[in-house]
């Protein structure tokens, strides 16, 4: 029987702690872990409280992040709760692990600390590799501070073993800027964090000997794409339960969580839509704008996958200007969350002005300054009743302006 | 919101410093954050530890400050970081150093205006005394107490205690020392 482990009602952790508490509290029956940086913490904790008496799950050392995945699929098939932790090129090398996970419905919880993906190689944070894994069929939550960490990796368990849901979940916090940034966080005890999340209950797990199952099957043109179909499905399925497992946190913490937040959205004429801390970051610049009388609100997306395409469009469609922020290489095209927010507004009778301000590569700073400025090219815009910027724009970038594409005016 | 800016050298303890600082600053009901700019860094590369303090959550992400509060805990790096950089008017600064006052500003031509603002203290000498290895963060928080009269010392003493529990008692002690010698000595 594990220790029992002192915690206060407030703790000063940062987000890679709040995360291998969570995981603590889970009571995960295996971890199969590679550190990589700024994950490192995380599985570090962990081993420290599995040294220490603190937990009575198994943790697996395996040889590469590719093992890792592998370990927790064979974990989680097996039965068991399985949780891991990764970054950037160890994510990349999971990506294609990630995918069998998923088609194998899977509920693995994965603590991605988001990172640049090299080349140049770049230890700090942006979106990168959560990118990387929108197509791969896992859930993911998006954390913009330590204590969301701490909550929603909680909240993964439970969503994802849901039985109407049966899906791996990622949950994701900003490299350095959440995970190495130390603040007030407010844990539950453990016996009200582990009776919020249950016990796993498995299903079809390949340890039941009387039900013999298979697992990773092979299926040609047969049968593939009415498989893929159903996970498909199973994501866009997963939508009220995940508001659901918000709700019944909510009722335990008053910390509520939706699948979209907006901030002071009501009468909001020019937007910010960001992922991440950035989210937090440009409040505060909304905030002091209103002071001057400009109509600013904030939309953060707390639910990346499945994306909440509806919810999107019903908290934006009254807005003037919005700038749609990408913390991800482009490579060529427009911000891929540009993209997904431009589609849902496309479809509204107002379809508002939306821009693309690609940002924070490698962990540049991202201030209050730069949210404000974005915030009055969203103003300028109004008055203009146009684009008078290009379409997509680099923002904080050393040298000269870099942009594309105008809008057709006739 | 109180910003604080530390500067310091991989190794020195600046950012186990703002951590500590930013623990016992939220057990008095704050708000607090606490974080670095590092990364790849290797011991002895000068590296920014920083500390904000408000009434309600923070939730600004910018690395970006104007410090209400500058610490310098490496004697050299008054000298060679821009220690002034974005201050304000009201910028306090304390700098680890074994010259007197006078001497340290007239070497810092941007400290010559700022004179009254200034404070200096010897951590290296007093942790070199006190815990036996040179780890100027103990005592720069000492400084740091008497000169903001954010605390009353015993208060600080306490729950720093607290903080460094898992520590040996021989430890904890020789930073109990190492404190309240900083608090005295800082001028």
């Amino acid at each position: 029987m594990a220790e029992k482990f002192d915690l206060n009602e407030r703790e000063v952790w940062d987000g890679n702690y709040a995360a291998s508490q969570a995981l603590r509290q889970a009571r995960v029956d295996v971890v199969a872990a590679y550190p990589i940086t700024p994950s490192t913490p995380i599985v570090e904790n962990y081993g420290a409280y599995v040294a220490n008496g603190y937990i009575d799950g198994e943790f697996v050392m395996v040889e590469s992040e590719h093992a890792a995945m592998s370990g927790c699929v064979g974990a989680s098939a097996a039965g068991g709760r399985v949780a891991t932790a990764t970054s950037s090129q160890g994510f990349a090398l999971m990506a294609e692990v990630l995918y069998q996970a998923s088609g194998m419905r899977l509920p693995i919880v994965l603590t991605v600390v988001n990172r640049a993906l090299a080349s140049p190689l770049n230890v700090r944070g942006d979106h990168g590799d959560m990118y990387l894994g929108r197509d791969s069929g896992w859930i993911q939550i998006d954390a913009f501070n330590a204590q969301e960490a701490y909550d929603l990796t909680l909240c993964a368990f439970k969503i994802g073993e849901n039985h109407d849901v049966r899906l791996p979940v990622m949950v994701h916090q900003d490299g350095f800027i959440t995970s190495h940034t130390a603040q007030n966080v407010y844990p539950l005890s453990d016996e009200k964090a582990y009776e919020f999340i249950g016990d796993i209950v498995p299903v079809d797990d390949m340890l039941d000997f009387s039900r013999p199952v298979t697992y990773g099957a092979q299926t040609e043109e047969d049968w593939h794409f009415e498989h893929k179909a159903k996970q498909h499905k199973a994501l866009m399925d997963s939508r009220p339960i995940i508001d659901e497992v918000f709700e019944e946190f909510e009722k335990l913490t008053g910390r509520k969580y939706n699948r979209v937040e907006g901030y002071d959205m009501d009468d909001a004429e020019v937007v910010i839509v960001a992922l991440g801390t950035t989210v937090e970051t440009a409040r505060v610049a909304a905030q002091e704008l209103r002071e001057e009388g400009v109509k600013a609100g904030v939309v953060g997306i707390r639910v990346f996958r499945p994306f909440p395409f509806d919810q999107v469009r019903d908290m934006l469609e009254n807005a003037k200007s919005i700038a749609v922020l990408d913390r991800s290489s482009p490579g060529g095209a427009m911000g891929a969350f540009f993209n997904e927010v431009s589609a849902a507004l496309y479809t509204t009778p107002n379809r508002p002005l939306i821009t693309n301000y690609i940002y924070g590569l490698g962990g540049r700073d991202f201030s209050v300054s730069e949210a404000k400025r974005i915030f009055l090219e969203q103003k300028t815009n109004v008055d203009a009743g146009h684009i008078t910027t290009d379409i997509q724009q680099f923002s904080g970038l050393r040298g000269p302006h870099l942009g594309y594409f105008q809008t057709k005016r006739s | 919101m109180i910003e604080i800016r530390w500067h310091s050298r991989a190794g020195q303890g600046a950012v186990t410093g703002a951590k500590s600082l930013g623990d016992i600053v939220a057990t008095t009901g704050k708000e607090v954050q606490a974080f670095a700019l590092y990364g790849s860094a290797k011991r002895g590369a000068a590296l920014r530890a920083y500390n904000r303090i408000d009434d309600k959550p923070i939730i600004t992400h910018e690395k970006f400050m104007n410090p209400d509060y500058v610490l310098v805990i490496d004697p050299a790096l008054a000298m060679t970081d821009d220690i002034t950089m974005n201050d304000k008017e009201t910028t306090k600064y304390i700098i680890t150093t074994h010259l007197e006052k006078d001497e340290l500003i007239s070497q810092i031509p941007a400290l010559q205006d700022k004179a009254d603002r200034v404070y200096v203290v010897d951590c290296i000498e007093i942790s070199l005394d006190t815990i036996g290895r040179s780890i100027p963060n103990a005592p720069m928080l000492g400084a740091f107490v008497k000169v903001s009269g954010m605390f009353e010392l015993d208060y600080f003493l306490e729950n720093m205690k607290r903080v460094l529990a898992k520590f040996p008692q021989k430890i904890i002690d020789g930073n109990m020392q190492a404190i309240t010698r900083a608090y005295n000595e800082v001028k």
